[in-house]
């Protein structure tokens, strides 16, 4: 599955996306993120408080209880500041 | 259908106003709001980052919202990315409806919901050389909620 960061999280993480693999005991967006932060120093550092990230399936916005599967398009990334 | 646009570019506001008007004579009442960059603190530029398609996707989502609260005749969305100096443009909201009462609802209710629910997010880079992602704001949610 295709994983997206944005803003501080990219920065964090030191990449705009990568290919991962959903492992089979990981159902939504709040284990994916506890998964991702096992990656590397830099996903534990982005993810180390999940109540700040915010995240979307297949573009559009998700909860953590949302139900991810190994052909979405997930993103995470900071509260949005535009306009 | 509302014109929804991101882009680097500046936009010409008078000739996005034009638009919505052209040979139509329905039209009561022109709303429109633009934001500007602002020089806070030294400020160099702001650089806006955005998810490409999903962006697209929840401001026609936002639009989709304002015309099925009020009767618009047309509305214009557009919002820069990349980065832009102190007094630049940022974001461009246009609202046509036959009277004003609606034009001015539903360019408030767009400007409130595309600073909330539109992926995009904002760095200051400051004069000294630091730099900082610019945090949401309870304010902008509670603004949002009303809604």
């Amino acid at each position: 599955m295709q994983i997206l960061y944005f803003a501080w999280v990219r920065e964090k993480i030191g990449r705009s996306s990568e290919e991962i693999t959903l492992p089979a005991d990981v159902r939504d967006v709040g284990g994916l993120m506890h998964h991702l932060s096992t990656m590397s120093p830099g996903h534990a550092a982005a993810f180390a408080n999940p109540t700040a990230i915010r995240a979307a399936i297949n573009q559009d916005f998700a909860r953590a209880t949302d139900c991810v599967t190994n052909g979405d398009e997930v993103a995470f990334f900071p509260p949005v500041t535009g306009g | 259908m509302a014109r929804i646009v991101v882009q680097e570019a500046e936009f010409d506001i008078a000739a996005e106003m034009a638009a919505l008007t052209a040979s139509r004579t329905d039209i009561g009442a022109l709303a429109s709001f633009t934001g500007i960059c602002r020089a806070d603190d030294s400020l160099a530029a702001m650089v806006l980052e955005h998810y490409p398609g999903m962006t697209e996707r929840a401001m026609a989502k936002i639009a989709a919202d304002a015309e099925a609260r009020w009767p618009l005749t047309g509305c214009t969305l557009i919002h820069r990315v990349g980065r832009l100096p102190p007094g630049a443009p940022i974001v461009l909201v246009l609202t046509a409806s036959s009277h004003r009462g609606a034009a001015l609802e539903a360019c408030a209710f767009l400007m409130d919901w595309l600073k909330t629910r539109a992926p995009f997010w904002k760095r200051e880079e400051f004069t000294a050389g630091h730099a900082r992602w610019v945090e949401a704001r309870a304010e902008d949610d509670a603004a949002a909620q009303r809604w």
